[in-house]
């Protein structure tokens, strides 16, 4: 269970390309962000981790959608990504984690674990 | 035992596949063949014979060579006419000797008829039928303005054709109402006049010729019943054919009352060791000037020399269809509704040129025959309904109505029986097919080269590529040529749609053409297409998302998230200061350094925000982007070359450095490899590659569509000794036609294999410049060539575009924290983990 969450700023809306991602860093770790303008929310975020690599890269991923689920392929081994789930679609066990993302002004903002966060640092 | 005597007279068509046939049955062993031809080259297509006129040879129209005929042991006499044939001593002869036959196969043909005009042995009036025909046109056309065709037949058009392609001013006088009175009904005809007269031929129907004399203005000119009169200075008659039975005649062989040899439904003639096959034959009152028909009765007479008692001709279909002058017409079954309590169905468009007609049976049920002008693509469909029998759809106008007026879909090939002909040419059915594709064959080239369908005259393609999408699908094997779920078309098409609309980005495309919001297979795509037809920075806003993220990052990824960088280094030619300048960033950096087999040097394990700076410093050098990460050009390798090897004889390095310069940053389905080697002894191994240039001491030798990696594929040679420029001419064009018409990562390779045609047809297109856009793709690719920018100059110099290598935008000094490093031979590598 949760300690405790916490909205933490990690950028401003003109750091994000549209259609496509970026990296933050969090007390979490590597969080991806991605801005989907023609979709409502238009915003996600999921770990930047590629479970089937180890590597930091997911945000580096080419956004989209499959069967009109909201995508980001791993721009290591092409692996699907839910971007509402974390659900990888071609492997039902390997799920990766997604934050809560919001729009604040011009600020975007996360929500983190913070207790997790504390265990994984 | 001695082997019998088998003679052949005539070596047109029908002959020389009556020769295939026979050559590998097992009764070619038992006979010696000998054939007759009266014109001087081999049997060649006569179908395609305006081709002759628009750039094609002989050679390219020829059905065999005459290697084939020594390797079956045929013995091949052409130019030689047999004038006279002898049943009692079973001896035909020739003005150069005589010949003994046990068996006799007349595949005489046809002659044309010329109608009895006075004044028609002017010596600019011709036939069409042969290439000497052809070339006395031709000569004659060369003085002439104005030139006319007797007979608006099926070749009397084809003729007209000709005559425009050498660039006279072309009629047409036809005796009947209406264009093609055969094959068309009256609307029919008006909408093909229509057309025709629209594409610069003129039509004049119900003209009979009386005399032909000398013109005022022209050479020659024509006389009409009806008093009027036309100059032209040559004529063409092409009023149809008769059978040649000369020979048959003379040796008291039954004939027809109006020509033609008499045979059975083995081919027989009313001589039991005489057969005749083709147009020459009559078989039940009735000649059949088609090919298809012909090559049925050579099969048919093969398997009777073989003595298969199920062997008969048994009549054949004359639906044709064509194209004429660019114009389509197709006839089907019995397209004059001459069958009692026939009733018709007809679609007219005069303002589209569209005309379609269906004679139904009296009760609705079946389809008896069509007439299509403007518009062929019911014809495959139409035509499986009347060969087959199959119970016409309730709303049987939907057949022929367009498919927004509520047209049905064509006739899928599921509804067709197994027994349905496919290629009507080789006699291939749905079952024949099957067969092949249970036996292993996995793609429509496979097929074809196992059953030989639509290897004929080819107007059984489309038809032949359904059946074996749909019957490879049933087999689970993946047939769609949609790139993916959001856009239902392949590269090729998303190309011209985004060339042909303007079309500049990638949200545009999928608002007007796709659904959805795209995914790594059509981005990257479309990227690669946006990129070649408009050549804008790939950093460019818009096409950033569109990239995989070596494309977007311009470097290639490794394993564990860093990237490796290669620069350009043109022919492999180097400065030692530009050497030392590489030696001295990958140690700055600490980058793991190796040689690359394109003869550059690639420096592994950048992270995302050395990049920017890693190529400040190599641009300062002189460097620019090497493009390993793209679907582009990667290396044109070269071999020493003139300059210093003692073996050399062109410079390669100077031609290779030229090239890639050249090519450098275009955009391909694939990555494109160049090679030049500087003599025949290849050092460049240039035949591996998807562009090869082997020097010789007259220019340059072009090898194309080789390469290494999964497949390895040897190049074919292209063309020999070109001139520098003939070398970059011809390589812009083959190169701007693959970025074009190759699907999304097809290699040179696969994409030649599998254009219709192959080699041969990349030949016509790129040398013979047969579909006239050779210009236009040399043209596009001199403005590409134009725009190059080195990607990286661009993007170090641009701030926003240097915020996209921060790897967290939040925190520019945090490093990522998997990146785990050992030292190996002296060099840093990633640790090694199973993730």
């Amino acid at each position: 269970m949760k300690a405790r969450t916490r909205w933490d700023v990690v950028c401003s809306v003109s750091d994000l390309v549209p259609d496509s991602g970026v990296a933050v860093w969090t007390e979490d770790g590597p969080v991806a962000v991605f801005y989907v303008p023609d979709r409502l929310p238009a915003l996600f975020a999921i770990s930047h981790t590629d479970p089937f690599s180890g590597s930091n890269v997911l945000a580096r991923g080419i956004t989209g959608d499959l069967k009109g689920e909201p995508v980001v392929a791993s721009p290591l081994y092409k692996q699907h990504f839910s971007l509402r789930s974390g659900q990888c679609l071609e492997d039902e066990s390997v799920k990766v984690t997604v934050y809560p993302v919001l729009l604040d002004g011009d600020q975007i903002r996360l929500q983190v674990p913070v207790a997790q966060a504390e265990v994984a640092a | 035992m001695s082997k019998k005597n088998l003679i052949v007279i005539g070596n047109g068509m029908v002959g020389h596949h009556f020769l295939e046939q026979f050559a590998a049955s097992d009764a070619a062993g038992r006979f010696d063949i000998t054939v007759f031809g009266e014109e001087k080259q081999l049997a060649y297509d006569r179908v395609h014979l305006s081709e002759y006129f628009t750039g094609s040879t002989h050679a390219d129209l020829a059905m065999g060579t005459a290697e084939w005929y020594a390797e079956q042991g045929i013995e091949l006499r052409l130019n030689e006419q047999v004038t006279e044939i002898d049943r009692e001593n079973k001896v035909v002869s020739t003005p150069q000797g005589t010949y003994h036959y046990d068996e006799l196969v007349l595949a005489t043909g046809s002659y044309p008829f010329v109608p009895p005009i006075e004044g028609r042995e002017h010596p600019a009036c011709f036939v069409y039928r042969t290439l000497e025909d052809l070339d006395a046109i031709r000569a004659s056309a060369q003085e002439g303005k104005t030139g006319v065709v007797v007979g608006g037949g099926l070749l009397g058009l084809e003729a007209a054709n000709a005559l425009k392609s050498l660039g006279l001013d072309a009629h047409v006088v036809e005796f009947a109402p209406r264009l093609m009175p055969v094959q068309l009904d009256d609307d029919g005809g008006a909408v093909l006049r229509h057309k025709i007269e629209e594409l610069g031929v003129q039509v004049h129907t119900e003209k009979a010729t009386t005399a032909i004399i000398k013109g005022e203005e022209a050479r020659l000119r024509m006389n009409f019943s009806d008093d009027s009169h036309l100059e032209t200075d040559l004529i063409v008659f092409s009023a149809g054919i008769r059978p040649q039975d000369t020979l048959a005649r003379q040796c008291g062989l039954d004939i027809g009352e109006r020509g033609g040899i008499v045979i059975d439904n083995q081919c027989a003639t009313s001589d039991p060791h005489i057969h005749a096959i083709g147009e020459c034959a009559l078989w039940n009152q009735r000649i059949f000037g088609l090919v298809a028909p012909g090559y049925t009765m050579a099969r048919t007479l093969s398997s009777a020399l073989n003595e298969d008692k199920d062997a008969a001709f048994t009549g054949a279909d004359m639906s044709t269809k064509l194209k004429l002058l660019g114009v389509d017409v197709g006839s089907i079954g019995d397209a004059h509704g001459q069958t009692p309590g026939a009733r018709n169905i007809r679609y007219n468009d005069e303002q589209a040129g569209h005309y379609r007609r269906m004679v139904v049976s009296s009760d609705g049920k079946k389809l008896l025959g069509a007439i299509l002008v403007g518009d062929n693509s019911y014809y495959d469909t139409l035509l499986q309904y009347a060969l087959n029998g199959i119970d016409l759809p309730e709303n049987a106008e939907s057949l022929i109505l367009p498919e927004s007026q509520g047209g049905a879909p064509a006739l899928g090939p599921d509804a067709l029986p197994e027994t349905a002909s496919i290629c009507s040419c080789h006699n291939v059915t749905k079952g024949d097919i099957c067969g092949a594709i249970d036996a292993g064959c996995t793609d429509l080239g496979g097929v074809k080269g196992e059953t030989k369908a639509s290897t004929g005259c080819g107007g059984c393609a489309a038809l032949l590529k359904n059946v074996v999408d749909s019957e490879l699908e049933k087999r689970g094997v993946e047939v769609s040529k949609d790139i993916c779920e959001h856009f239902p078309y392949s590269r090729q098409e998303l190309f011209h749609l985004v060339q042909v609309n303007g079309i500049r980005s990638f949200r545009s495309l999928i608002r007007q053409h796709g659904k959805g919001h795209g995914c790594d297979i059509c981005k990257p795509a479309v990227g690669s297409i946006l990129a070649t037809c408009w050549n804008d920075h790939i950093l460019a806003s818009d096409h950033v998302p569109l990239q995989d993220t070596n494309d977007t990052f311009m470097a290639n990824m490794q394993k564990n998230g860093t990237y490796s960088i290669v620069p350009r280094v043109p022919g492999g030619e180097i400065t030692p200061d530009k050497l030392i300048v590489l030696g001295q960033v990958a140690k700055e950096y600490d980058l793991y350094t190796k040689i690359t087999g394109g003869q550059r040097v690639d420096l592994f394990g950048a992270t995302l925000s050395q990049l920017p700076e890693i190529w400040e410093k190599l641009i300062a050098a002189g460097f620019e982007t090497g493009h390993a990460y793209g679907k582009s050009l990667r290396t044109v390798k070269s071999c020493v070359g003139s300059t210093w090897c003692r073996y050399g004889v062109q410079d390669s390095v100077g031609m290779a450095i030229h090239l890639e310069n050249r090519y450098k940053g275009l955009r391909a389905p694939h990555k494109i490899k160049l090679a030049v080697s500087g003599c025949t002894r290849e050092c460049a191994e240039a035949q591996s590659k998807d562009i090869g240039v082997i020097a010789t001491d007259k220019g340059w030798n072009l090898y194309v569509c080789g390469n290494g990696g999964m497949r390895p594929r040897h190049a074919d040679l292209f063309a020999t000794d070109l001139s520098d420029e003939e070398l970059i001419r011809t390589i812009d064009r083959v190169l701007m036609f693959y970025v074009r018409t190759a699907d999304r990562l097809q290699r040179t390779s696969v994409w030649m294999e599998n254009l219709e045609g192959g080699l041969d047809y990349l030949k016509q297109v790129v040398l013979e410049d047969s579909l006239g856009i050779g210009e236009e793709l040399e043209q596009h690719m001199e403005e590409i060539v134009g725009t190059y920018q080195c990607e990286w100059k661009t993007a170090v110099e641009d701030p926003e575009k240097r915020k996209r290598f921060r790897e967290f935008v939040n925190a520019p000094e945090k490093k990522d924290p998997v990146q785990e490093w050992t030292t190996e031979r002296d060099q840093r590598r990633p640790v090694l983990e199973s993730a």
